[in-house]
C-alpha cells in the first residue's frame, strides 16, 4: 500500500490521519507529517499508547522527542486504539524517508465522526507549513 | 514589552546557512544548521565552529585590576602569567554562584597588558552591574565592555588545531591548553585561546566585530575537506553534556555552591579573601548539602532537566539539571543535584513525566577525548 499524502486529513498539530471504513466502522490511522518530522529533527524517542486506550480528538496521546526537546502527539480524532505500531520507536531513523506509510503511529476506531470535518486537507495544511515556515 | 533581540555580526551567515535561529540570552542564534546529531559528530570526529559572540567580554585595564579580579573571584588572578587562562566563579557572599567565568591575562605587541574576563551571555548585563561598584574602589582601573566591538568563535575538534594553523601569524600548535595569546590573521588582530567547551582540543578567538564573516568562511574554507562544519547551540549543548561541562542555569546557580557543583578545583580558598570566600570555607568543611551526580537511565528514553531523581526506594533525593541523548554514546545521560548523602547510592531512579526509570551513576565526564 502507498499511502497518499495528497489524499490525507491533518491536524494543526501536524498529525495526519488517513480515514477507512471496514465493516461499517471508522478506522482512522495516524502518523505525523513529513513536514513536522523534518522540523523535529534527530528523533530519538517515542512514547505510545497501549491498545485499548480511549483518545480524543485534540488531546495528547503520546510523545516524540528529538535530541534537543520533547513534543506531545495529539490525537486527530476520538475513539479507541485498536493497534500500535509498536517497532516504531526502535527505528525512529526510518520515519525520515517514509512518515506515510512505514510511519503510521496508531489504529484508531472512531467513535465519534463529528470532529473529522475540523481537519484540514492536504491543501489547507501545505498552506500552514508554509506560513510556519 | 520585551527588547528586541540583539544579533551577533555572523547573523547574515547563519541566515544564508540556512540555520533554525532561536532566542537565547537576548540574541538571535542558530541552533542547528541541518542536524545536531550531524553537527556534534563533525565536532567529534574533525571540527565543529560555533559562533559564541554572544557571550560577554569584559576587558580590565589599569594597575590594580588584579587585585579587583582577585576580590570578586574564587580564584587568583595576581599570579596569573601573560598568555594563561583561568576558569573561576564569580560568588555572590552567600557562596551562590553569580557566573562561571574565564579570564585571560593578554598583552598587545606594543607591550600592553590587560585582562579579558569572558562571562555567560545570560549573565553578561548582572556580571557588569555587579563589577561596576567594585571598579570605583580600585582607582586607575577600567573595565570596557568589548562585547559589541567584536565576535568571538569557537573551533573545536581533534583537527581544529592542525587544520587551523596555516591561517594565524602564530601556530596555535604551540599554545599550550589554557593559554591564550594576540596573533592576526591577515593583518587584522586575533585573540587566539586554546579553551573550549565540547571536550575536544581546540581554540575560541576573539576578532573585531567587522572582520567576523571573513574568519568564518576562511575556518569553513581551510577545513573544507578535513569534514569541518558549523554547528549551533544545539550541538553545544549535547557536547558540553556528555563532557559534563556545568551549565549556568542547570549546573550552577545563584542558589546553587560551587562545591555541589563539583567546581573545588576552581575555588581557591587558603590564605584568599573574596567576596563569598567565608561561606565556601563553612561548605567544604561542613560538607555541602548537594553533589552533581552522572547518572545513566536505562532504556531510550531521555531524561530532562527537572526530572525528579528517586533512592531505589522511591524517595525524592534530587533533579535532573541536564539530560538528553549522547549522539557519541548513543544512549540517554543525565547530570543531576543530589543530596549529598545519598549521592553514593549505587541505584537510582529518575521519574520521567509521570514514569518510573531505572538509572545508574556512572563518573562523569560521560565523554573523555583519547
Amino acid at each position: 500500500m502507498t499511502r497518499d499524502p495528497a489524499k490525507l486529513l491533518y491536524a494543526e498539530t501536524h498529525e495526519w490521519a488517513d480515514v477507512s471504513e471496514q465493516d461499517g466502522e471508522k478506522i482512522a490511522t495516524i502518523g505525523l507529517s513529513a513536514f513536522a518530522i523534518e522540523q523535529l529533527n534527530d528523533l530519538v524517542y517515542m512514547d505510545l499508547p497501549e491498545v485499548g486506550k480511549a483518545v480524543s480528538a485534540g488531546e495528547e496521546f503520546g510523545e516524540v522527542e528529538s535530541v534537543k526537546a520533547v513534543s506531545p502527539l495529539y490525537s486527530p480524532v476520538s475513539g479507541e486504539v485498536i493497534e500500535v505500531h509498536t517497532d516504531l520507536p526502535d527505528t525512529l531513523d526510518q520515519l525520515n524517508d517514509d512518515p506515510y506509510d512505514f510511519g503510521w503511529i496508531v489504529r484508531v476506531k472512531v467513535n465519534d465522526a463529528s470532529n473529522l470535518s475540523q481537519l484540514m486537507d492536504a491543501a489547507a495544511y501545505a498552506k500552514q507549513c508554509s506560513e510556519a515556515g | 514589552m520585551n527588547a528586541p533581540l540583539a544579533t551577533t555580526p555572523l547573523d547574515p551567515w547563519h541566515r544564508s546557512a540556512g540555520a533554525k535561529m532561536v532566542p537565547f540570552a537576548g540574541y538571535e542564534m542558530p541552533i542547528q544548521y541541518s542536524s545536531i546529531v550531524a553537527e556534534h559528530q563533525a565536532c567529534r570526529t574533525a571540527a565543529a565552529l560555533f559562533d559564541v559572540s554572544h557571550m560577554g567580554r569584559l576587558r580590565f585595564d589599569g594597575v590594580g585590576s588584579e587585585a579587583l579580579l582577585d576580590s570578586l573571584l574564587t580564584r587568583r588572578v595576581s599570579d596569573l602569567e601573560v598568555g594563561r587562562v583561568r576558569y573561576g566563579l564569580v560568588c555572590n557572599a552567600e557562596g551562590g554562584v553569580l557566573d562561571d567565568v574565564l579570564v585571560s591575562h593578554l598583552e598587545t605587541p606594543s607591550g600592553q597588558r590587560y585582562h579579558m574576563m569572558v562571562v555567560n551571555a545570560s549573565n553578561h548585563e548582572k556580571i557588569k552591574q555587579w563589577i561596576t561598584p567594585h571598579v570605583a574602589d580600585f582607582p586607575g582601573v577600567t573595565m570596557s565592555d568589548r562585547t559589541e566591538l567584536t565576535a568571538m568563535i569557537a573551533v573545536q575538534g581533534p583537527k581544529a588545531i592542525a587544520v587551523c594553523k596555516k591561517l594565524f601569524a602564530f601556530d596555535p600548535n604551540r599554545l599550550k591548553y589554557y593559554h591564550a595569546k594576540i596573533t592576526e590573521q591577515f593583518g587584522k588582530p586575533v585573540i587566539l585561546s586554546r579553551t573550549g567547551y565540547t571536550g575536544e582540543d581546540g581554540f575560541e578567538l576573539v576578532i573585531r566585530a567587522d572582520d567576523a564573516a571573513r574568519v568564518w568562511e576562511n575556518l569553513l574554507l581551510v577545513g573544507r575537506d578535513e569534514g569541518f562544519a558549523a554547528a549551533g547551540l544545539g550541538a553545544r549543548d549535547t557536547l558540553r553534556m556528555e563532557a559534563a561541562m556545568p551549565l549556568y542555569g542547570h549546573e550552577l546557580g545563584e542558589t546553587i555552591d560551587p562545591i555541589s557543583a563539583g567546581l573545588s578545583f576552581a575555588c581557591n580558598l587558603e590564605g584568599r579573601q573574596f567576596i563569598g570566600d567565608e561561606a565556601l570555607r563553612t561548605l567544604k568543611s561542613a560538607g555541602p548539602p548537594q553533589t552533581r551526580i552522572g547518572l545513566l537511565p536505562e532504556g531510550k528514553r531521555p531524561a530532562r532537566e527537572g526530572c525528579g531523581v528517586l533512592d531505589s526506594t522511591g524517595n525524592p533525593i534530587g533533579v535532573v539539571t541536564s539530560g538528553g541523548p549522547s549522539p557519541t554514546l548513543g544512549r540517554p545521560i543525565a547530570m543531576a543535584l543530589v543530596n549529598t548523602a545519598d549521592a553514593m547510592g549505587a541505584d537510582f531512579q529518575i521519574d520521567i513525566r509521570g514514569k518510573t526509570v531505572a538509572a545508574v551513576a556512572t563518573p562523569l565526564p560521560f565523554y573523555k577525548r583519547r
